[in-house]
């Protein structure tokens, strides 16, 4: 009756004052695949080919932040927000840019970066995109610079978000107008929770953001500006 | 500013600054490194902790490392200071101070400990916590009494309560009933039911108190609850006239860092005062619950000090218990492994910072308590928090959080199971509030030798408290 009610985990039994070998090993698993989603490389190659057979015909570039590996991100969430010394992008003028970030979950940009990127330029004709951009040890700040180099009015980022217990592959879609570095996480927009078929899906994702693209580009900025159409951005996010 | 020197090796090292000192001196975490205050060596960090020890604790009086005229929680501190209850250890230094609290707590003299609180500041347990090891900080919080109640008694010595955490993602009333009776059949909730609310609206917060107030009034049970929504969302439920037992508040060690919470002095004293009008105490009179954590000042950038000196998080940590402790709480609480690996990178750093927060508040006069949490993208796991617990347990901890299954399905981060509750009571003898505990006896959820029955749902008392959950 309990475990009808609700998704926690209620009503586990008991083996003494412990839980349950099984119920145990459950909780084990959960909390391993979230911990794996963490620590898992960024397969950028993995990236572009899924871009490929969603039929995303954009040039695709990679770069890092200035942290050099994932020890060091976990602990810098400063460096995970700037750019490698020495990278360049190649400027131009563009309506928008896209960077996909590894965040705290590279599973979430490998199985539904591709179809969220090819979901929402669908729904833009008419916009000129940059290169889309494959961020290792990426945050979502990290767009801000990437954006600003590229010569971008909006950027997009599109990061993994942190894995849950039952949730390890999330996205998170972040959008700043006038992107460049010291935006404020106030000035951003979010949708959170892109995870077809347990989260939100695709086609839903881009129609949210798109008409919040729309809204920014019309307004000339962004976050709690068009608070009213999308999520306030959740504490710590950047 | 006096600039401090010691030589160690043949080396000598300079701190140019109390604060310095008192970052240089503290144990690794990842907090003081992003910071850019940390020792950049072992020797460096023991050259502190020896110039450190030399400190004479009459020094936190007068130098600051927070400014008294910037800074509302600097001022709290230094205007409530209580020279009387200071006198006994005011000759002292801080390494003096360590062997007079290591003692006392050997001597199991609990009086002389805690009736020192309000003469102690939060620089001064803050500087001698970081000379101590993890057993140090047991043996002398286990030594440390703090006892305070609203409709139950905490803090007893041989008692562990936890606070029953049910929470949901979407506030569904049904969801949140499952999650608080699984907790009640599990021996949870004798500190508080206390629910982080999915949406910080006034008519959500008013929905959830007064359906743990339904609960709590149809079993009789001598708990309180909480609504753990901002102070200003608790201030018009209470003009709406809804049950609330708790003021809740998340609180900072700077005022720069309640302003990132949004909250002020006034606002809390308001809150407060509003709480104590209901009178729905019935053992106590203690209407608040603040929670506080290491690195909340750093996260907001308001970590900052005299000059502009970044301040270490663990000193600042304790500053929050100043605030805390100014608004008499019935429960305080460092949710210590929430905030993520920049502040408090491993199982190792995180352990050890519960230790110290739990030492440090009680030493300061709180109702210590600690939500021993991870999130996913730490390095930490239930080893962890199991030597935590126990750790806590020896060290005569107030309550700790539990939440179904470890899982929080609303804030996405593992906290302690109803189970594992159980489990510290087993194994360190230690047992509920007492008026919670003879509740559970008259709900025939005790065996004979007082411990909480594995009952199967369909088993008669069981039945009895779902059937009654029935609205």
């Amino acid at each position: 009756m309990l475990r009808g009610a609700t998704r926690a985990r209620v009503a586990l039994g008991r083996a003494g004052d412990g839980l349950p070998t099984t119920r145990e090993l459950e909780f084990r698993a959960a909390h391993a695949a979230a911990r794996d989603a963490v620590h898992t490389a960024l397969d950028a190659d993995r990236v572009r080919a899924a871009l490929t057979v969603a039929g995303v015909g954009l040039d695709v570039l990679e770069v890092h932040s200035a942290a050099p590996d994932r020890t060091t991100y976990l602990q810098r969430p400063d460096l995970g927000r700037r750019l490698a010394p020495g990278t360049e992008l190649p400027a131009g003028e563009h309506d928008l840019a896209l960077v996909l970030a590894d965040g705290l979950s590279p599973r979430a940009v490998h199985e539904h970066a591709a179809g969220t990127v090819a979901a929402v330029l669908e729904r833009l004709p008419g916009w000129s995109v940059a290169p889309v951009v494959v961020a290792h040890q990426g945050r979502v700040a990290l767009g801000d610079p990437v954006g600003q180099a590229l010569g971008a009015a909006i950027v997009v980022v599109l990061v993994g978000e942190r894995p849950g217990l039952s949730s390890a592959d999330s996205l998170g879609l972040y959008l700043t107008h006038g992107p460049r570095p010291g935006r404020a996480d106030s000035e951003r927009n979010c949708i959170s929770n892109v995870r077809p078929p347990h989260g939100l899906g695709y086609a839903q994702a881009a129609d949210t953001l798109v008409a919040l693209l729309q809204a920014s580009r019309q307004l000339g900025a962004s976050g709690v500006v068009l608070k009213d159409e999308g999520t306030a951005l959740p504490p710590g996010a950047g | 500013m006096t600039i401090r020197r010691t030589t160690l090796g043949g080396h000598t090292h300079e701190f140019a600054s109390l604060s310095d000192l008192l970052a240089k001196a503290t144990p690794a975490r990842s907090g003081d490194v992003l910071a850019g205050v940390a020792a950049e060596s072992q020797a460096q960090r023991v050259a502190a902790q020896l110039a450190l020890a030399d400190v004479p604790l009459a020094t936190f009086l007068t130098e600051q490392v927070v400014g008294y005229d910037e800074d509302d929680v600097t001022r709290l501190i230094v205007d409530t200071h209580d020279p009387l209850a200071f006198a006994p250890v005011a000759g002292l230094t801080v390494g003096e101070f360590r062997d007079w609290l290591l003692a006392r707590a050997a001597e199991r003299d609990e009086a002389a400990i805690s009736s020192l609180a309000r003469g102690l500041t939060p620089e001064m347990v803050a500087a001698v916590s970081k000379l101590m090891r993890t057993a140090d900080l047991v043996a002398v919080a286990r030594r440390t009494r703090v006892v305070t109640g609203l409709r139950s008694t905490l803090g007893l010595p041989g008692r562990l309560a936890s606070r029953l955490q049910p929470n949901h993602p979407t506030d569904d009333p049904l969801g949140v009933t499952a999650s608080i009776l699984d907790g009640l059949l599990h021996g949870s909730g004798d500190a508080v039911i206390g629910i982080n609310p999915a949406t910080d609206s006034p008519a959500q917060t008013i929905a959830l108190l007064e359906l743990v107030d339904a609960v709590i009034g149809r079993y009789e049970i001598p708990t309180q609850s909480c609504v753990l929504a901002h102070v200003t969302t608790t201030l018009r439920a209470l003009e709406a006239g809804a049950p609330v037992d708790l003021v809740f508040a998340s609180v900072a060690g700077t005022q720069a860092g309640n302003r990132g919470f949004g909250i002020t002095l006034d606002q809390l004293a308001e809150a407060r005062a509003g709480a104590l009008e209901l009178r729905r105490g019935t053992v106590g009179r203690q209407v608040t619950y603040f929670e506080t954590g290491q690195g909340s000042a750093l996260s907001a950038d308001a970590h900052r000090g005299v000059d502009g000196r970044a301040v270490d998080q663990q000193t600042l940590e304790c500053r929050a218990y100043a605030v805390a402790r100014h608004f008499d709480p019935l429960l305080v609480n460092t949710v210590v492994g929430f905030i993520g690996p920049e502040y408090l990178y491993d199982g190792k750093q995180v352990v050890r910072a519960g230790l110290e927060d739990h030492f440090c508040g009680k030493l300061l006069g709180l109702p210590m308590g600690v939500d021993v949490c991870y999130t996913n993208h730490t390095d930490v796991d239930g080893d962890d928090t199991d030597a935590l617990l126990l750790l806590l347990g020896a060290a005569g901890c107030g309550f700790v959080i539990a939440v179904p299954g470890s899982d929080d399905v609303m804030l996405h981060y593992q906290s302690l199971s109803f189970t594992d509750v159980l489990t510290a009571r087993s194994v360190l003898d230690l047992r509920p509030a007492p008026e919670f505990e003879a509740w559970l006896a008259r709900m025939d959820l005790l065996d004979d030798a007082g411990r909480v029955r594995d009952l199967a749902p369909e088993s008669a008392p069981a039945r009895a408290l779902l059937a009654a959950a029935r609205p």
